[in-house]
């Protein structure tokens, strides 16, 4: 491939790929093209299989095959988007090979961060360069300046999509601000909280628009080396991230003199080893110089003293993956959307107790109620919602009452939770808040680094109460105590793990003091998930068929034939395999 | 053995900086291994000029490496919140249950691994298996078994 070395280079190139290799992506083109979705999801539910037999099955004048990555709509994987020549789609589940599909009907919202993503091929430079990609660089590079690439982003009022909501462009310019001949910018790709794979499916689904942005912050704070902080856990993402970046190199669009300029920009990959708190950008910073992931006390701030004592600028991946459409179309496009205080979209991972698990990217202030009803398609089997917890393990569970909310970071702070990543998990009247904050301290405990006592001691003694609580020990002095303790550890905890890990408790007392009171006095649980507060008994409408018993591991049913049954509670360990046996017309074991 | 120490050298050799590089070597010889028993790190510290113990101290810190040999078949269990509310916890229980005496498997929780639409996920040696239920569980291990 011939090198780039001009804008105007740029220019002919994505002429020339719209016109041939990538010109399914022209507006006009006119033949039939079948995206398959080839995300990790994708991949585990058996898009290969059907890539492979689309592939082989068709002629080029049929139609075009396109592997893309995550077009959001996990629930239906694998799936295929069938485009017409009008532009029009048909989503369709794919059932099996013999060519049993259902089609899916698909809301298409305005999207800036996964614009690309279920679009283009991932693994092709091409197809970024076909839709806009690497214009954003050269924009900045030849027009803007490093000071009007920052003011354009301050402009835009960006924030951080990593969780804390902090001003990128403010960032940028206290980075931009410091001297030195050596400067770091570092993305941050260390998705920890369970739930959230925003950042998994950008990275697989378009991984050119992140390494364009590092490239842009690099030139606008005066850095020329760029590294990647990601997951182990994603193999699929490193693999074409490294793929995306040897295509750059060989375009020089990352390297030496990029478009002809002075700017040389230079982006490696470290890959984390499973350390929550290494999310933490400080942490982060120590296990990119080889140490144990332990926050550092600030000031000094990265932008000041940061990867090996450096001015460093971090930001996370889907923050990166809004500045390259923030520079093309301007920051005036980006504020008309979303909230005065929080513009733009954010980008949801929709998961747990709903139809329609997924990615959603939707304009910030979007109310909750609208998430779960109008994009989640509503909760499965007919059960009632109970929560939704936004946040992962730093945010809380907000109850239906405040359905109406529009999110944005002020709105979900107020409420107790935190923005966090954009993890959104659905709870259903089967789910005990009790058992689920226990979950969440279970999670921080074992992820706490150990480097301050709050956080270290704190949330063991938090999880050790939770666990007398749900074990049917629990006094009414304990809810006090949890409340008081949560408290402390929010206040004096080192970093944003500690400040924020006891925030799973104090939003479930606060929404859900009735469960804890349940559990407490009475000794019970309402959603029947707590295994030390519920016994299995067996009703009068037992009809002594005997298959309880006979399923029974520990044979503590016993009875007649052809008459009631009995459970002998002390030797009975509650695995519930009586109640999924006894026959659903008969329905005699009940849960109590 | 002595092989695995001549790899891992050569990739130790190759590195562009040795400084900050101990997470990296610590994947690879993983890589190599499968685990990072107390020679391979006595034999990193060595090579990269810092003490055993503050390689200890970073192989015990990261829930990645581990100190124990694994088995041939590693099953992981998604423990993340989308998994864990749709019944992971049992599947792990059950996976421990059937595995208990067989070396072959070795059967741990896993960090989130962001396949939320495939809830409950199960990986077997990096292939996923999603959407299961407790009663998959043993055809899941004898098709692993039978896949050698």
């Amino acid at each position: 491939m011939a090198k780039i070395f001009s804008v105007a280079e740029l220019g002919a190139r994505k002429k020339f790929v719209l016109a041939n290799d990538s010109n399914y992506l022209s507006p006009d083109c006119d033949k039939t093209v079948i995206y398959v979705g080839m995300a990790t999801c994708g991949i585990a539910a058996g898009a290969e299989a059907i890539y492979d037999a689309l592939r082989d099955g068709t002629s080029e004048n049929d139609a075009i095959i396109v592997p893309t990555g995550c077009a959001g709509m996990c629930y239906a994987e694998p799936f295929v988007e069938v485009r017409g020549r009008g532009n029009d789609s048909i989503f369709a589940h794919v059932q099996d090979l013999g060519g049993t599909v259902s089609t899916v009907s698909a809301k298409k919202p305005e999207k800036i961060a996964l614009r690309n993503c279920g679009i283009i091929n991932p693994e092709k430079i091409d197809d970024y360069i076909a839709v806009g990609g690497y214009e954003a660089l050269g924009k900045s590079l030849t027009e803007l300046g490093p000071g009007g690439v920052i003011d354009v982003i301050k402009k835009s009022g960006l924030r951080g999509r990593g969780g804390a909501g902090f001003p990128t462009g403010l960032k940028w310019e206290f980075g931009a601000k410091e001297s030195g001949d050596k400067k770091y910018v570092i993305c941050n790709a260390d998705e920890g909280d369970p739930g959230a794979f925003m950042d998994r499916s950008i990275l697989e689904g378009d991984p050119h628009s992140v390494l364009e942005a590092m490239a842009i912050a690099g030139f606008a704070v005066g850095a020329d080396e760029g590294i990647f902080y990601i997951r182990a856990e994603y193999p699929l993402a490193v693999k074409r991230l490294y793929r995306a970046i040897a295509q750059a190199e060989e375009l020089g669009l990352l390297g030496e003199k990029i478009f002809g300029t002075d700017f040389s920009f230079k982006i490696s990959i470290s890959l984390g080893a499973g350390a929550f708190v290494c999310g933490e950008e400080t942490a982060l910073l120590n296990s990119l110089e080889g140490k144990r992931g332990e926050p550092r006390l600030r000031p000094p701030f990265p932008a000041q003293k940061g990867l090996w004592q450096r001015p460093t600028v971090n930001n996370n991946v889907e923050t990166y993956a809004n500045i390259p459409a923030i520079i093309t179309r301007g920051a005036d496009w980006f504020r008309g959307i979303g909230t005065e205080k929080s513009p733009g979209t954010k980008v949801f991972a929709l998961a747990g107790k709903i139809n329609k698990v997924g990615l959603i990217e939707v304009p910030m202030g979007t109310t909750l109620g609208e998430i779960v009803h109008e994009f989640g398609g509503g909760l499965p089997d007919g059960k009632a919602f109970k929560a939704i917890q936004t946040g992962g393990p730093s945010g809380g569970c907000i109850p239906a009452s405040h359905l109406d909310l529009g999110v944005d970071y002020e709105s979900l702070a107020a409420v107790g939770s935190m923005m966090g990543s954009g993890g959104m998990i659905v709870m259903d009247e089967d789910d005990c808040m009790v058992n689920i904050a226990k979950f969440y301290l279970d999670f921080t405990m074992e992820e706490s680094c150990g480097k301050c006592a709050p956080c270290r001691i704190g949330n063991t003694r938090l999880y050790e109460i939770l666990e007398k609580i749900t074990s049917g020990h629990g006094e009414e002095s304990d809810l006090t105590q949890l409340a008081e303790l949560a408290q402390t550890i929010k206040n004096t905890s080192l970093c944003g793990l500690g400040n924020s890990a006891p925030n799973p408790v104090l939003s479930t007392l606060k929404f859900f003091a009735d469960e804890y009171a349940a559990h407490v006095k009475e000794k019970k649980c309402p959603a029947h998930a707590c295994k030390d507060l519920i016994r299995y008994v067996i009703t009068e409408k037992c009809t002594g068929c005997g298959l309880c018993a006979k399923i029974c591991p520990t044979n503590c049913i016993t009875g007649e034939p052809k008459k009631q049954h009995t459970i002998e509670q002390e030797k009975c360990i509650k695995c519930g395999e009586c109640l999924a046996k006894c026959p659903p017309k008969v329905g005699a074991i009940v849960v109590e | 053995m002595d092989n695995n120490f001549a790899v891992l050298d050569e990739f130790i050799e190759n590195l562009p900086s040795k400084e900050g590089a101990l997470i990296s070597v610590l994947h690879k010889a993983q890589d190599i291994w499968g685990f990072l028993p107390p020679e391979v790190q006595e034999h990193i510290a060595m090579r990269l000029d810092i003490s055993a113990s503050k390689i200890y101290g970073v192989v015990t810190f990261y829930s990645f490496f581990s100190m124990q040999k694994k088995g041939k078949f590693r099953v992981n269990v998604c423990m993340g919140t989308a998994c864990f509310v749709k019944g992971a916890e049992g599947i792990l229980e059950e996976f421990k249950k059937l595995t208990a005496d067989d070396e072959d498997f070795s059967v741990d929780a896993l960090r989130c691994i962001g396949a939320c639409g495939l809830a409950p996920v199960v990986t077997v040696n990096g292939k996923y298996y999603g959407r299961i239920k407790k009663g998959d569980v043993k055809n899941i291990l004898v098709e692993v078994r039978a896949n050698g």
